[in-house]
C-alpha cells in the first residue's frame, strides 16, 4: 500500500464551488485527491475533475522554460506556433529583459492606451491584484479584464444597477433551506456539480420545489416540479410573465416593496404588456406553466433564484438578469437564509479576480476608476504622484481585441485566459491577434492564444504555488503549494513582480509601487488596506476554514448571506423592462438556433483537460441535437455533420438526444478540433458588452467521415 | 436530539442526548466501540456488526451505530458474547476478502486476537481487478460490501446510480448495470466511491499505476493515443492478416 | 439481441408506467415469460418506463434466483434438494435426468432445457418432487423423463389428515373451492359480522381469541393490528405473507390451492380492522398453481362486491392485489418483503422501526401469514369464546402441522395445540416408514432443531415446545429414521442458508459460507479438532449478531444437532 510523503489541503482550481482538496503525494508527485468530509463546502464530494482532473500538471507537453519566438513576428502576418521548434528555449533573464525591453518600447511609442492585460480567473486573487496593479500602476492603463466579460458581465451590471453589489447574495448550501427555488440559465450537474448534489438533496431530502427554465432538458429537469422548456432569448418575456401574474393575483409582497424598493410603479405598469400569452407566444412554454411557476415561487416561504451563463450571455443579458431580479424584489425573497439572487459563477477565481481589480472599470474592491477618490486612494498605496493613476474607464475584453490596430492597443499581455478559444466569433479574433505588435503569453500550455505570441513565460500551476481563490459564495480559502514547480516554471506573482520591476527601472519612476514580497499573503494584506471587504482577511485566519466576504475588520467572523438590513445602494431599484429580440433569429438559411457551453469533463478552452486523462472520458466535440431535428435533417446518433453560421463553420460528430429541445443545438466550446466558437457571434449587451453565446443562428447539414478532424479515433462515449 | 437522558456503558453512567446513537453516546464518554462499515457522511445500515454491544433485556446484540439511546439503558461492550462476534466476524473477513490496504480493520484485528486463518477451508472472492475507465480502478477481491460506494453513488450524495449489486449472499459484488464498463454506465466519475473506499478496493488508476511500479513519467506517457497504439499493435501481432 | 422485438414488452409497461418502481418484479415476470430470460435492452426498457437506475434494475435481477440475466433453456426443471427430497432420493433424480438429457443430446445439453437443483419447493410430501415449467410434479422419481419434460407428470394434490378440521374444512376436497361452493359452506359471512361490527371490536375479539401468528414469530395478531390501526397516517396496508419457503413447510400452500377464499376474508377482515384500503398478498415464486388460485380468487371477490367499492354495502373500501415473489427464502421475512413489493433487492430493514408504524411504502402495515389469516373468518364468524375451546390456554385453537421424511403419511396435520408430538407421528401419520424407527425430527424447518427420542412425548403448544427447546416455527416436523445420516442434512441446511443469505449483514453473508464450508468436509466424513469451536463461533456470531431472522437463525438447526448428536461433529 502506497503511503502519502504528505497530505496538503488546498482549494480545487476548477469551477466557482472552490471544494476543498487534499492532495496526497509521494516523490513530488500528485497520485490522489481526496476531500476533508467536514468541509463546509463540498462535505468530502468532489466531480471527476476536482478528483482526477490534476494530471495537467505532469503533462509532457507542460511548458517549463521561458521560450522566445525564433521568427520575429510583424503585425498582420503574426502566426501560431504550436510546435517547440519554433521556439528557442532562453533564461528568465533574457525572457524577462526581452519582455520588458519590448513592453516599455511600445508604452514609450504610443503611450498607455497602446498596452492592455488579460488577468485570469484561474489564477489566484494575488496575482491578479499584482497583474491589474502592474498595468494600472506602472503603464498607466485601466486595460485590464478577464474573462468574466464572457460570462457574467450581465449579472454583475444588472445586481450593480438594482442592488449595488454583484455577487452571490447567499450560500450556496443554502438551498436546502429554500422551499421552492428558480434553476435557470444554468445546468448545475456539469457546471457546478456540488452545487448540483446539494440542489438534488433540497429536492429529494428537503423537500424543497424546483422551477427550471431552461431551453435543454438539462439532468436537473428530472428533479424538477416544473419544467419551462423556453425557447432561446425568452427569458425577459418569461419572467415578467410570471411578475405580471404575481402582481395581477396580489401575490408581492407590499411591505418589502414598500421599506425597501424603489421604482415600483414604472416597473408594475412596465409589466402591464407581459401576459401570459404573450410570453407563450414568445417563448413556446404553455401560459399554465408561467402562471403555475409564478404561484409556486411567489407563495414560497423562502424561495431562491439561481442561474448561470444562459442569463447574461445574450444581447439583452443585462435585462434578463433584471427580469430575475425584479422577481425578488416583487417577492422580497432575498436577505434572509435559503433565499436569494445567486449568479453561480463559472471560474474557480472569477468572484476574487473582480475583487481584485481585474476590471476596466474598478479598481479592486469595485472602486470605480472614474472616480476621483478612489484614484487618489489607490496613487496614495501605491506610491503614485496624485493625478498620475489613469481616471478613464479601460477597454473590456471584447474592446481590447476590436481597439488592436495602429494607434489603438498594441501590446497585449496574457495570463493564463485563452481568446482564441473563448471569444465570439473566432475568424475576426484570429485577425485582431495577427495584428498585435507584442503578445506575452503566461501560461502551462501553448494554447491557440500563446501560439500568436513573441514570448511565453512558463508558470508554476496551482499546485506549484501559494495564494487564495475567492468561490462563487464569496468564500476566500487557500491555495497551497504542493510540489516543486515543474522544470523552471515560476508562480505567476513572482513573474509579474519581477518584470515590473525591471519596467519601472526602464521608465526611471521616482518611487516604485513595491513588488518585493516575500510572501503571497503580503500581497492580500495590501490590498485588504484599501479594500474594506478583504480587511479582515489574513492567511493564519483561513488555514483552516475559508472566510466568506465581505469580512472587515480582523475579528469579524464573515458574511454568510447578504443584505438582511439594507442593500448596499440603500433601496433596491425595480427596472421596467422591454422585450428585445435575439441579434440573430432562425430563418430559412439558418433554422437552428445554437446554443454553447462546458460539459462536465472538460474546462473551458481546454488548455488543461485536453491534457488530462479527462480527455479520455470525453475525446471529442459532440453536438446535441433533438431526435426530431435529427429525423428532418437526415442525420443519425455519431454521424458526422457541418454546422455552418453566416460567420463560420465546423465539423463533428452528432449527438442524438432529447436533452436539448427542437430547434436548439448544443456544442460545448472546449474543441480546438471543432470549435464552437467559430460559430458564435459578436453582437453584445449594449451595456455589459458580453456576447451572445446562448444564441447563434446555424444551419446543420450531414458531412462525411472524412471531413472530421484527422487525430479523432475515439468513439463518443455512450451515456445512460 | 432531544432532553439528554441517562443510560448506562460499562458501568459508567452516561448522559446522552435523546435519539442519539449508542455509538455517538459511547464517543461522548470516551468508550471506544469499533466500527467498519459505518462512515460519519454515509447512511448508517448496521451491515458489519463489529459495533454490536450487549443490552440489557435485549435477546440478541444490538448494532451501537443504529440503535438510539433509551432512558436508562444498561449496556455493556465488551461482554464474551461481544468479544465473540467480533472476534469471528474479523476471522471470517479474513478469509473472504484481501485486507491488505485496510489498516483499520488490521488494527483490530490486534486488539481482537483474531486468527486470521481460522478458517483454512474458506474460498476467499478474488474477482479480477477491473481496469475499464481512465480514473479509477476496482479490485472487489479487497471489497468488504460496507456498501458507502453504492449509498454515495445514490442517494447519500451524487444521485447518479451507476452501480449496484450483482449476485447475492456471499457472492455478492457490486456491479454496475449487466456488468456494462464504468464508462457505459452512468457513472460521472466524481469518484465519491473512491472517497469512501475503507479498503483499498477503489483507487485512483495513477495510485495503482505507481503501487505497480510504474514511474510518474512512464504513468504520464500512458497518454490516450500511446494507449491505443499499444492496443493497435497487440491486435496487429494476434491476428497478422 | 440487435432484433430483439421489444414491442409487447413496452405494451405491457404502459400499464405499469403509472405504478414506478413497485412494478419492477412484475415487468421483470413479464419479460421473463416473453423472452424466456431477461435480455439487456429488456431490462433497459424497464428501467426506463419504471423510473429506475439501470443499476438497480440489474441489482434486482441478480437477487432473485428466479430471474436469468443470461439465455436459459425453453424449459426449465428445478429439483428440489432440500431433506424432505433428499430422504426420497432427489440427488439421484437430478443425476438421472441430466443423464437421460445426455443421452438424448450426446453434445452437451440441448439448449431447450435446463436442470437445476433447487431449495424446498414446498411439496414435501410429494418428494421428491420438481417443477417443470413452474408446474409441479409429484414423485419424480416414479416417472419416466419423457413424461417429465413434457409435462406429463403427476400432478400433487392435497394429502390431509389430523383430528379436527377448521382451518382445513374446506380442503382436500380434490379442486380449490370457488366462490359459489364458498358462498354455500358459509363463507363471507364473516366479513359480512364484521363490517357490522366497530373495528376496534374485531380487534378486541381477535386477541381475546389470542390468535399469534402461525408464520413463525408467534407474535399476539389483536397486538399487531391494534398497533397497526392506532399507527398516526390515512394510508395503512394489510400484507399477506405467502412466501412460504421454509424447507419443509407447505401448509400455506395447501391452503392457497384448496381454499382461496378463506384467506381473502381474513385479509379484507384485517384491512377493515386497521383501517387499510390496500392489500397485497405476496407469493414465493415457485408457487405458481397457487397463485392461479390466488387470482382468480380474487377476481371472482372483485366481481361479487367483495372487495373494490363499498363493500357489501358498507363504507368500507379495499382492494387486493396479488405479487409473486422470484426465488428469495429472504423474501419471507416481512420487512424484505416490503422491499420486494417496493421493486427492490429483498435486504431485510433494520428494527425499530416496525411495520406496525412503518411499513410498506413507509406507511403503517399489518402483515400476517396466510394460516393466521385463515383463522380470522373461523374467530369472527364463531367468536373468540368457542374458538378457545380448541387448544391450551397458552395455544388456543388449532393449528397446521407440515409432516413429511421418514413417515407413512407424509401430508398435513391440522390438530388442535397440545396433542403430544407422538400422537402425530404414530396414531396420524402411521409412524416411521416400516422396518425403521424413529432418530430425530427437524422441527421449525431449515431454522429450526431436531427433537430426539426424548421428545416424543412432548405435548406440541407454544409453551411445551419452548420449555423442551424446540421451535414451533410454521409447524414443519420433517422426520428421519435411524438410517440417516444427520451431518448430510446438517449440509444440506447450510447449503441452503448460504444459498438465500441475502449478503446485507457480515454475520450471516460469510457465516453461512463459512459453516457451509466446514459442513462439506464433516459431512465427507473429515472432522477437525478445531471444527467444534469455529461451527460454534460462525453459529453463536450468526445467532447474537445478524440482523434479521434468517441470519439469526442460520446456525439453529447445527447448533441443535451437535447438541443433541456432539459426536457427529467430532472426530472419530
Amino acid at each position: 500500500m502506497l503511503k502519502a510523503d504528505k497530505v496538503v489541503p488546498t482549494t480545487c482550481p476548477y469551477c466557482g464551488v472552490g471544494c476543498n482538496l487534499e492532495l496526497h503525494v509521494r516523490d513530488d508527485f500528485i497520485f490522489k485527491v481526496t476531500s476533508p468530509f467536514n468541509s463546509v463546502v463540498n462535505h468530502g464530494n468532489l466531480c471527476v475533475k476536482g478528483r482526477f482532473g490534476y494530471d495537467f500538471i505532469y503533462n509532457k507537453d507542460r511548458i517549463t522554460v521561458p521560450l522566445i519566438r525564433k521568427q520575429p513576428q510583424k503585425p498582420g502576418q503574426r502566426t501560431q506556433a504550436f510546435d517547440r521548434s519554433e521556439w528557442r528555449e532562453v533564461s528568465w533573464e533574457e525572457a524577462l529583459e526581452y519582455t520588458a525591453d519590448r513592453l516599455v518600447e511600445i508604452y514609450q511609442r504610443d503611450g498607455s492606451k497602446a498596452m492592455a492585460v488579460y488577468c485570469c480567473a484561474k489564477a489566484t486573487n494575488e496575482d491578479n491584484y499584482l497583474l491589474q496593479k502592474f498595468f494600472r500602476a506602472v503603464f498607466r492603463t485601466n486595460n485590464v479584464d478577464h474573462c468574466t466579460r464572457l460570462c457574467h458581465a450581465a449579472s454583475v451590471v444588472a445586481l450593480q444597477m438594482a442592488i449595488g453589489s454583484a455577487a452571490m447574495s447567499n450560500t450556496a448550501a443554502e438551498v436546502k433551506d429554500c422551499d421552492v427555488f428558480i434553476l435557470t440559465g444554468s445546468n448545475p450537474t456539469e457546471n457546478h456539480p456540488i452545487i448540483a448534489l446539494q440542489m438534488k438533496a433540497a429536492v429529494e431530502k428537503h423537500g424543497a420545489k424546483l422551477i427550471v427554465v431552461d431551453p435543454r432538458r438539462i439532468e436537473m429537469v428530472n428533479y424538477a416540479s416544473l419544467y419551462l422548456p423556453i425557447r432561446p432569448g425568452s427569458d425577459v418575456p418569461v419572467f415578467s410573465a410570471m411578475a405580471h401574474v404575481i402582481l395581477k393575483e396580489n401575490l408581492y409582497n407590499l411591505r418589502f416593496i414598500e421599506e425597501r424598493t424603489e421604482n415600483f410603479e414604472a416597473f408594475a405598469s412596465s409589466m402591464e404588456k407581459f401576459t401570459p400569452e404573450f410570453a407563450e407566444q414568445i417563448s413556446g412554454v404553455d401560459r399554465q406553466l408561467i402562471i403555475q411557476a409564478a404561484r409556486m415561487y411567489a407563495t414560497a416561504r423562502n424561495g431562491a433564484i439561481f442561474w448561470a451563463l444562459g442569463i447574461p450571455e445574450s444581447t439583452h443579458g443585462t435585462a434578463n438578469a433584471l427580469s430575475l431580479i425584479n422577481l425578488a424584489l416583487l417577492t422580497g425573497h432575498v436577505g434572509r437564509k435559503g433565499t436569494g439572487l445567486n449568479p453561480l459563477r463559472g471560474q474557480n477565481n472569477v468572484q476574487g479576480a473582480s475583487d481584485s481589480g481585474a476590471m476596466p472599470w474598478h479598481y479592486p474592491g469595485y472602486q470605480a476608476v472614474d472616480i476621483e477618490e478612489n484614484a487618489r486612494r489607490w496613487e496614495e498605496a501605491w506610491h503614485i504622484e496624485p493625478g498620475g493613476l489613469n481616471r478613464q474607464r479601460g477597454l473590456t475584453t471584447t474592446e481590447i481585441l476590436a481597439a488592436v490596430h495602429p494607434g489603438g492597443v498594441r501590446a497585449l499581455y496574457i495570463m493564463g485566459e485563452n481568446p482564441m478559444m473563448s471569444e465570439p466569433n473566432l475568424n475576426h479574433t484570429r485577425k485582431k491577434m495577427q495584428e498585435l505588435e507584442f503578445l506575452v503569453a503566461q501560461d502551462l500550455f501553448i494554447n491557440e492564444s500563446g501560439a500568436f505570441a513573441d514570448v511565453f513565460l512558463p508558470a508554476a500551476s496551482w499546485a506549484e504555488k501559494d495564494g487564495t481563490f475567492t468561490n462563487t459564495d464569496r468564500r476566500v480559502q487557500r491555495v497551497r503549494q504542493v510540489i516543486y514547480p515543474r522544470g523552471q516554471s515560476r508562480p505567476d506573482w513572482q513573474i509579474i513582480c519581477d518584470l515590473a520591476k525591471r519596467v519601472e527601472s526602464r521608465l526611471n519612476r521616482p518611487n516604485s509601487a513595491y513588488w518585493d514580497y516575500n510572501h503571497p499573503s503580503e500581497v492580500l494584506e495590501e490590498m485588504g488596506r484599501c479594500v474594506p471587504d478583504y480587511a479582515g482577511i489574513r492567511y493564519e485566519r483561513i488555514e483552516e476554514m475559508g472566510l466568506q466576504t465581505p469580512v472587515p475588520t480582523l475579528d469579524h467572523p464573515g458574511t454568510p448571506y447578504l443584505y438582511s438590513e439594507r442593500f448596499p445602494r440603500g433601496r433596491a431599484k425595480f427596472h421596467a423592462l422591454e422585450y428585445v429580440p435575439n441579434a440573430e433569429m432562425p430563418d430559412e438559411d439558418y433554422p437552428l438556433v445554437l446554443s454553447t457551453g462546458r460539459v462536465l469533463e472538460h474546462w473551458h478552452g481546454g488548455t488543461l483537460t485536453r491534457h488530462s486523462w479527462m480527455d479520455d472520458l470525453f475525446p471529442e466535440a459532440l453536438m446535441d441535437i433533438h431526435p426530431a431535428d435529427a429525423a428532418r435533417l437526415g442525420i443519425k446518433d455519431g454521424s458526422p455533420v457541418r454546422v455552418t453560421s453566416r460567420r463560420g463553420a465546423i465539423v463533428l460528430r452528432a449527438k442524438v438526444t432529447t436533452k436539448t429541445n427542437i430547434g436548439v443545438v448544443f456544442i460545448p466550446f472546449h474543441f480546438r478540433e471543432a470549435a464552437a466558437n467559430l460559430l458564435t457571434t459578436d453582437a453584445v449587451d449594449p451595456q455589459a458588452k458580453i456576447p451572445e453565446y446562448k444564441a447563434a443562428v446555424v444551419r446543420v447539414t450531414p458531412a462525411s467521415e472524412e471531413e472530421l478532424a484527422a487525430d479523432i479515433d475515439s468513439q463518443p462515449r455512450g451515456r445512460y | 436530539m432531544g432532553e439528554p437522558i441517562s443510560i448506562t456503558i460499562d458501568q459508567q453512567t452516561v448522559q446522552a442526548a435523546a435519539g442519539s446513537t449508542i455509538l455517538e453516546a459511547a464517543r461522548q464518554a470516551g468508550i471506544h466501540i469499533p466500527t467498519i462499515c459505518y462512515h460519519d457522511y454515509c447512511t448508517a445500515n448496521g451491515l458489519c456488526r463489529i459495533c454490536v454491544v450487549d443490552v440489557e433485556g435485549s435477546r440478541t446484540l444490538q448494532p451501537a451505530c443504529v440503535v438510539q439511546v433509551q432512558d436508562g439503558m444498561v449496556i455493556h461492550t465488551r461482554t464474551e458474547r461481544v468479544i465473540r462476534s467480533r472476534r469471528t466476524i474479523l476471522e471470517m473477513l479474513a478469509s473472504s476478502v484481501n485486507l491488505s490496504e485496510a489498516p483499520e480493520i488490521q488494527d483490530l484485528f490486534n486488539q481482537y486476537h483474531s486468527d486470521a486463518s481460522r478458517f483454512p477451508d474458506a474460498e476467499p472472492r478474488h474477482p479480477a481487478v477491473i481496469d475499464d475507465n481512465p480514473m479509477y480502478i476496482r479490485d472487489y477481491a479487497k471489497c468488504i460490501l460496507c456498501w458507502r460506494c453504492v449509498q454515495v453513488c445514490a442517494e447519500d450524495a451524487q444521485f447518479t446510480f451507476a452501480i449496484n449489486f450483482s449476485g447475492r449472499g456471499y457472492e455478492t459484488q457490486i456491479s454496475t448495470f449487466y456488468e456494462i464498463p464504468m464508462p457505459e454506465s452512468t457513472c460521472v466519475f466524481c469518484g465519491q466511491c473512491v472517497g469512501v473506499c475503507p479498503t483499498g478496493a477503489l483507487k485512483p488508476k495513477r495510485q495503482w499505476l505507481l503501487e505497480m511500479g510504474y514511474t510518474p513519467d512512464e504513468i504520464m506517457s500512458l497518454t490516450r493515443s500511446q494507449r491505443q497504439r499499444r492496443k493497435r499493435r497487440e491486435e496487429i501481432s494476434q491476428n497478422p492478416a | 439481441m440487435a432484433d430483439l422485438d421489444l414491442s409487447p414488452l413496452l405494451q405491457r409497461l404502459e400499464g405499469y408506467r403509472p405504478l414506478g418502481r413497485t412494478a419492477l418484479l412484475p415487468a421483470l415476470h413479464d419479460a421473463q415469460n416473453i423472452y424466456g430470460y431477461i435480455p439487456q435492452p429488456a431490462a433497459e426498457a424497464i428501467g426506463r418506463a419504471l423510473n429506475v437506475p439501470l443499476a438497480d434494475v440489474y441489482g434486482v435481477i441478480e437477487f432473485y434466483s428466479l430471474f436469468y440475466s443470461q439465455p436459459i433453456g425453453k424449459t426449465v426443471i428445478h429439483v428440489c434438494n432440500d431433506p424432505a427430497c433428499a430422504l426420497a432420493g432427489s440427488e439421484t433424480l437430478f443425476k438421472q435426468i441430466r443423464f437421460q438429457q445426455e443421452m438424448v443430446s450426446p453434445n452437451g445439453p440441448p439448449s431447450s432445457l435446463t436442470i437445476e437443483m433447487a431449495p424446498c419447493l414446498g411439496l414435501c410430501e410429494h418428494a421428491p418432487a420438481i417443477l417443470v415449467q413452474g408446474q409441479p410434479v409429484a414423485r419424480a422419481n416414479r416417472q419416466s423423463w419423457q413424461d417429465l419434460v413434457s409435462g406429463k407428470g403427476e400432478r400433487p394434490s392435497s394429502v390431509l389428515g389430523g383430528t379436527v378440521s377448521i382451518l382445513t374444512a374446506n380442503c382436500g376436497l380434490g379442486h380449490t373451492v370457488e366462490l359459489s361452493e364458498y358462498l354455500d359452506l358459509g363463507g363471507y359471512q364473516a366479513l359480512r359480522k364484521a363490517l357490522n361490527t366497530p373495528s376496534r371490536h374485531i380487534i378486541e375479539e381477535i386477541k381475546a381469541a389470542g390468535l399469534v401468528g402461525r408464520g413463525g414469530a408467534a407474535f399476539p395478531t389483536g397486538v399487531k393490528w391494534e398497533s397497526a390501526a392506532n399507527a398516526p397516517g390515512d394510508i395503512k396496508y394489510v400484507v399477506c405473507n405467502a412466501d412460504e419457503a421454509e424447507p419443509g413447510t407447505f401448509k400455506d400452500r395447501v391452503l392457497m390451492e384448496d381454499d382461496p377464499h378463506s384467506i381473502l376474508e381474513g385479509i379484507i377482515i384485517a384491512g377493515y380492522a386497521v383501517g387499510a384500503k390496500k392489500g397485497y398478498i405476496y407469493i414465493r415464486g415457485e408457487y405458481l398453481l397457487p397463485y392461479e388460485a390466488m387470482k382468480k380468487a380474487v377476481e371472482d371477490a372483485r366481481e361479487a362486491g367483495f372487495l373494490g367499492n363499498n363493500i357489501l354495502d358498507s363504507d368500507f373500501t379495499f382492494d387486493i392485489e396479488i405479487r409473486r415473489g422470484a426465488g428469495a427464502y429472504i423474501c419471507g421475512e416481512e420487512t424484505a418483503l416490503f422491499e420486494s413489493i417496493e421493486g427492490k433487492r429483498g435486504f431485510p430493514r433494520l428494527k425499530p422501526p416496525f411495520p406496525t408504524t412503518h411499513g410498506l411504502f413507509g406507511k403503517p402495515t399489518v402483515i400476517n401469514n396466510v394460516e393466521t389469516l385463515a383463522n380470522v373468518p373461523v374467530i369472527i364468524r364463531k367468536g373468540a369464546a368457542h374458538y378457545r375451546k380448541l387448544g391450551t390456554p397458552k395455544s388456543p385453537g388449532s393449528k397446521l402441522f407440515c409432516l413429511s421424511g421418514d413417515v407413512v403419511r407424509p401430508g398435513l396435520y391440522e390438530v388442535p395445540f397440545g396433542v403430544p408430538f407422538h400422537h402425530l407421528l404414530y396414531d396420524l401419520a402411521g409412524g416411521v416408514r416400516p422396518g425403521h424407527h424413529f432418530q430425530a425430527a427437524l422441527f421449525g424447518g431449515a431454522a429450526g432443531a431436531f427433537a430426539t427420542q426424548d421428545h416424543l412425548n412432548v405435548r406440541l403448544t407454544f409453551e411445551d415446545l419452548k420449555e423442551a427447546g424446540l421451535p414451533l416455527g410454521s409447524g414443519v416436523i420433517t422426520v428421519f429414521d435411524e438410517t440417516r445420516d444427520l451431518r448430510d442434512i446438517c449440509l444440506r441446511l447450510a447449503r441452503f442458508f448460504a444459498e438465500e443469505s441475502c449478503g446485507k449483514c457480515y454475520p450471516c453473508q460469510m457465516g453461512t459460507q463459512r459453516q457451509l464450508e466446514v459442513m462439506e468436509r464433516i459431512a465427507r466424513g473429515d472432522v477437525r479438532q478445531e471444527d467444534w469451536q469455529r461451527l460454534q463461533d460462525v453459529g453463536w456470531t450468526m445467532t447474537d449478531s445478524s440482523l434479521c431472522g434468517l441470519g439469526q437463525t442460520a446456525a439453529s438447526a447445527i447448533l441443535s444437532a451437535m447438541k443433541h448428536f456432539p459426536h457427529l461433529f467430532q472426530p472419530a
